[in-house]
């Protein structure tokens, strides 16, 4: 249920603060997005460049970087993951208590990016883990990181805490650990995490 | 008859001949710890396989390959110049002097020559990189000895200004891809060439800040003094180069042995360290990072105007003839090469990069073997590596 916003302004003018459960919650979720200190790749140079004076991550309540899993929200996956890398990267993100979120920085993180014809690059993380946010760019510049974050907020504004939509950690079915693969005869073994990553269908009749 | 061949046994922890322990009397395990690949002190991912009795490293195993991008093998199957992107991703800090590496070593390859104007802004472009390398660097170490934030944020105000010129010329602020074969990408206008003067103008201030704030800072200094030796002689075996061979005492320094562009041209002194050890490491990067400011300050009186590619350079059909180069670059991190073998066709029958940063983080073990482990932090933080070179 949302409160007129008018009505918020006027009653806040006179020092009463009305608000839903629902709007406090996410509010209070949304700007302490603490994020893992982890760093892959090229991106990590930007990220650590967003944190620093200039462009200042601590604007959106993310600065307190957390070199643990356990006290981290939010995984940046700033770069190239390799094949040797990936299975580490998805324990990692197992160790995350909910609520936790994924930011892929990067074309590498993306798809691969200019790596993707490597043998030892992981084509996208999302394979594995739940990406929340994609950052395009090789590598994104710091702007794009904040609009990432931004775009993070908005989407945990917009989340209901119950019915359909409401946040993986609100509801019991949804999946919590995630498979970590492991290195098989030719390539990471299972290629992807069923449920996160829906294998791409052709479809014959349509025509591009 | 076939040979008998025994492996040597497995040696077991327990029946290692070890130094007396820092505490007689107690005698305990050894602990085994993997430190990263995730870790807030690896530059990257990276992961060292420490023995540890008590606080005292006994062992070091270095592992690598968790950033392993397949660089060289793309490279052999893409034409010469689609390398030269990739080669801004190798040390992702300092992509303007990778792109001089390879294109200097293509040019060895085909011979071409390289415009004057184009020379001077190689250069200018080239210290650039090294003093907002060194001065992250620094901030780097600094962070990893526990100072959080201050040093890495007056280093990282200083490189957003170098980012700045960077993008203003280049388009990109840290993969830059602006090295041609044979010159430059595009002609920088005189204003561009103002701004770089007005911001090198201000590099000597940002020099005395960080040498007033840490280099006779007392925790610094009993952090860094007497940790992390390396002897000359073990650095020149190992095939050490850069600010950690320096550091070392030992006069080598690639634009003063081999002045490849025209480094000859300029007076500028090698800074050399006494001891080798972590501290002497922070002072030649300081050190030399007022050298580069000399270096610019020369370079920026008096660029010449003219071409910034030979025009004999062409990019479509280019086939070298067979035949092999090697061209080595004073990268600021130690010698950077590219060996390049051409079969006469558009892609390079092999394409090897000589890294600095993996060739200096071989002797990572000898550095740390009896320090504490806390001190290995600060070992690895001074060698100044970069994992997209490491594991390339």
């Amino acid at each position: 249920m949302a409160v007129d916003q008018d009505l918020k302004i006027e009653l806040g003018k006179q020092g009463v603060f009305i608000t839903t459960l629902q709007e406090l919650y996410n509010w209070g979720r949304r700007n302490s997005v603490w994020p893992m200190q982890f760093g892959l790749a090229c991106c990590a140079i930007e990220m650590i460049a967003t944190t620093m004076a200039r462009y200042d991550l601590a604007r959106f309540g993310a600065e307190v970087f957390r070199p643990s899993p356990r006290q981290a929200d939010m995984m940046i996956i700033s770069g190239t993951v390799t094949k040797k890398m990936a299975p580490q990267v998805v324990r990692l993100y197992n160790q995350m208590a909910e609520p936790r979120y994924v930011i892929a920085m990067g074309a590498c993180a993306i798809s691969g990016g200019p790596f993707k014809q490597g043998y030892n690059v992981l084509k996208g993380i999302d394979r594995y883990i739940p990406v929340d946010v994609h950052i395009p760019g090789c590598p994104p510049r710091p702007e794009a990181l904040l609009q990432a974050f931004i775009t993070l907020q908005k989407k945990i504004d917009a989340q209901p805490l119950t019915g359909p939509g409401r946040p993986r950690f609100l509801d019991a079915a949804a999946q919590g650990e995630f498979p970590v693969p492991v290195p098989g005869e030719h390539d990471l073994e299972p290629a992807f995490n069923q449920g996160v990553w829906p294998l791409p269908v052709l479809q014959p009749g349509k025509k591009d | 008859m076939t040979a008998s061949f025994k492996s040597p046994a497995e040696p077991k922890l327990n029946n290692l001949d070890l130094a007396p322990s820092s505490e007689p009397g107690i005698s305990g395990d050894l602990l085994e710890v993997a430190m990263g690949p995730h870790h807030p002190s690896t530059h990257g991912v990276f992961r060292m396989d420490i023995v540890l009795d008590g606080e005292r490293v006994i062992r070091l195993k270095p592992v690598f390959g968790y950033l392993h991008r397949n660089h060289e093998k793309i490279a052999e199957n893409i034409t010469y110049i689609a390398s030269m992107p990739y080669t801004d991703r190798l040390d992702y800090i300092c992509s303007l002097t990778n792109n001089w590496a390879y294109a200097l070593a293509v040019e060895k390859l085909v011979g071409l020559e390289v415009p004057e104007r184009a020379e001077y802004l190689r250069i200018i472009l080239g210290e650039l990189t090294r003093f907002q390398n060194h001065a992250s660097t620094i901030g780097f170490l600094i962070q990893e000895m526990g100072a959080s934030g201050t040093p890495l944020m007056y280093a990282f105000r200083e490189r957003e200004k170098i980012l700045d010129l960077f993008e203003s010329l280049t388009g990109s602020r840290m993969m830059c891809n602006y090295m041609r074969f044979g010159g430059c990408r595009v002609d920088p206008s005189a204003e561009w060439l103002d701004q770089v003067r007005k911001v090198v103008a201000g590099l000597p201030a940002f020099t005395d800040e960080i040498d007033r704030l840490l280099t006779s800072n007392e925790i610094l200094m009993a952090r860094t003094q007497g940790i992390g030796i390396l002897p000359p002689d073990l650095a020149v075996n190992a095939g050490i180069t850069g600010p950690m061979l320096r550091a070392s005492g030992v006069n080598y320094d690639i634009r003063k042995i081999d002045s490849y562009g025209i480094y000859n041209r300029f007076t500028f002194r090698v800074p050399l360290g006494e001891r080798g050890d972590v501290y002497d490491r922070y002072m030649i990067r300081l050190l030399e990072m007022r050298e580069s400011i000399r270096i610019l300050e020369q370079a920026l009186k008096n660029v010449p105007g003219g071409p910034i590619v030979d025009p004999k350079s062409k990019i479509r059909g280019f086939r070298p003839k067979p035949g092999e180069a090697y061209g080595r670059i004073e990268a600021p991190k130690g010698e950077l090469g590219f060996y390049l073998i051409s079969d006469g066709g558009p892609n390079p029958y092999r394409y090897r990069v000589r890294p600095p940063s993996l060739v200096n983080l071989t002797i990572l073990e000898d550095m740390c073997l009896g320090a504490a482990v806390a001190d290995v932090v600060i070992i690895f933080g001074s060698v100044d590596i970069v994992l997209g070179e490491v594991d390339r």
